[in-house]
């Protein structure tokens, strides 16, 4: 299969072990609105998956049930064997495996870029000074910012930012990435340079569930394609499928609308 | 009757109107320090998840905001040593009095600070597996205080101010140190004049400050 010859370095990962989120008929209401309905699907280790669908379609709630940002009243979802939605899962623990980009960065204005990538690995992974500072300045080398380890958030550009959110996410450690529009709230120019530091970590292996507009990073980089519409999950194939021969309607007139331009 | 003003008793009296001034500041210190304190921890009880927990903080702030500082510093004062069942002092009383009562006005304070921090900070801080004690701490209060600076300093200012009302239960600040030497003297115009003076100068430097800080941290 082509999926399998593009991916050919991630293939003894995705062999090994079960999958690293299993979602099984989850589903969310506020009142009466409901705005996840029975949403079933799996990411393997080292796959990479993109979210996309009309805004308001759920997306962005759905991947923030994964590491229970967003509470559910339905269905599981285990991460790496851990249901999220137990009462006796330490939330905060298993949190800190998982990496989550946000749309806004949401970098800690009042502490300096490195600081930023310092804390959690200091206060969650009880790391030393020392230790957290290098994988710090390393990861920050890794998106190209290695220079802007003291200045803080607000002296950087939104793409700078964005890069800085993601090496702030991997200096856990993490064993996947929630990506939630990441580049939504960027200016265009910036958009491929926060893409790049993403395929560079999905070739690297990572595992990855992305919600994004970009289907040109979802043709190049995803394995496979989740269509969301109105809180359920539409479609859920690979991406030559998603791109080939959208079957649903709603898929066909998305695509045709985000494609044109 | 003396005629014509004679500020000479003003630089006389220069040793004993510092002490009282010491005091002012100790008390104004004391109660923006312990009422900031407990003012903080009050508003994490506020927007605490915990029902009966944000009641009894909003019972108690609504309550000390209900009353004159006057009648606080009074009822203290034969509240404490009741309580305590000993004699503390007017000034451990006063101080007692100060801080719960600034506390309710510090706590309106932090947690509209509190409010101002973007939800999604939370949210960032939970996903890197920060707990909510964590969350407070590190990421959450740093920015409420920075955003509320300003208006921390001012309710500073206005004890400054209201501490003057500890002449009640007999504790020598500077305006009643002040006006035991005019009253000696019969320098009242004098002693009083140099008094608001004294005032005026440290709360335009405070008012100084504060606009300086709301340039800095202006976002």
């Amino acid at each position: 299969m082509n999926e399998a010859q593009t991916n050919n370095a991630r293939d003894d990962r995705l062999d090994s072990g079960g999958p690293m989120i299993q979602m099984d008929g989850v589903s969310k209401w506020y009142g009466d609105f409901q705005v996840l309905s029975d949403c079933t699907t799996d990411v393997s280790k080292g796959e990479v998956v993109v979210v996309c669908g009309p805004s308001g379609s759920g997306k962005s709630t759905l991947i923030k049930t994964v590491n229970g940002l967003e509470p559910f009243q339905k269905g599981t979802i285990k991460v790496n064997g851990i249901s999220v939605g137990d009462k006796s899962t330490k939330l905060p623990k298993l949190r800190a495996q998982i990496g989550m980009v946000f749309q806004n960065f949401e970098l800690f204005p009042h502490m300096t870029i490195i600081e930023n990538i310092r804390l959690a690995q200091l206060k969650v992974l009880n790391r030393g000074g020392d230790e957290a500072t290098t994988r710090g300045v390393d990861l920050l080398g890794r998106v190209g910012l290695a220079d802007q380890k003291d200045k803080f958030p607000a002296q950087l550009s939104g793409g700078q930012q964005q890069r800085v959110a993601i090496a702030r996410a991997l200096a856990m450690d993490p064993i996947a990435m929630l990506f939630d529009e990441p580049t939504s709230a960027l200016d265009p120019e910036m958009i491929n340079e926060v893409l790049d530091v993403m395929t560079e970590l999905a070739k690297d292996g990572m595992t990855m569930m992305v919600v994004t507009h970009e289907m040109g990073f979802a043709k190049r980089v995803a394995d496979r394609v989740i269509f969301m519409d109105r809180g359920a999950i539409q479609e859920d194939c690979s991406k030559d499928e998603f791109f080939g021969t959208p079957r649903g309607v709603r898929a066909n007139d998305f695509l045709s609308k985000i494609l044109t331009h | 009757m003396e005629t014509g003003f004679d500020f000479e008793i003003v630089r006389e009296s220069i040793p004993f109107l510092a002490e009282g001034l010491v005091l002012t500041f100790q008390l104004t210190l004391l109660g923006v320090l312990g009422g900031l304190v407990l003012g903080t921890l009050l508003a994490l009880a506020r927007l605490a998840p915990f029902k009966p927990l944000s009641f009894a903080a909003a019972t108690y702030v609504n309550f000390f905001r209900s009353l004159p500082l006057i009648l606080v510093i009074f009822w203290f004062y034969f509240l404490v040593p009741l309580l305590l069942g000993r004699e503390v002092g007017a000034f451990f009383s006063v101080m007692v009095a100060f801080i719960l009562f600034e506390a309710a006005y510090y706590c309106e304070i932090m947690r509209a600070g509190i409010q101002s921090v973007k939800k999604g900070q939370l949210a960032a801080g939970s996903a890197l597996g920060l707990t909510y004690a964590q969350n407070m701490r590190y990421i959450v209060l740093p920015q409420a205080f920075r955003a509320m600076i300003p208006i921390l300093l001012n309710q500073g200012v206005i004890l400054f101010q209201d501490t003057s009302l500890v002449y009640v239960v007999g504790l020598g600040d500077f305006l009643v140190h002040a006006d035991i030497v005019a009253n000696r003297d019969n320098r009242l115009i004098e002693m009083y004049t140099t008094v608001a003076i004294v005032y005026f100068a440290f709360c335009l430097l405070g008012q100084f400050l504060i606009r300086n800080l709301q340039r800095k941290y202006a976002t």
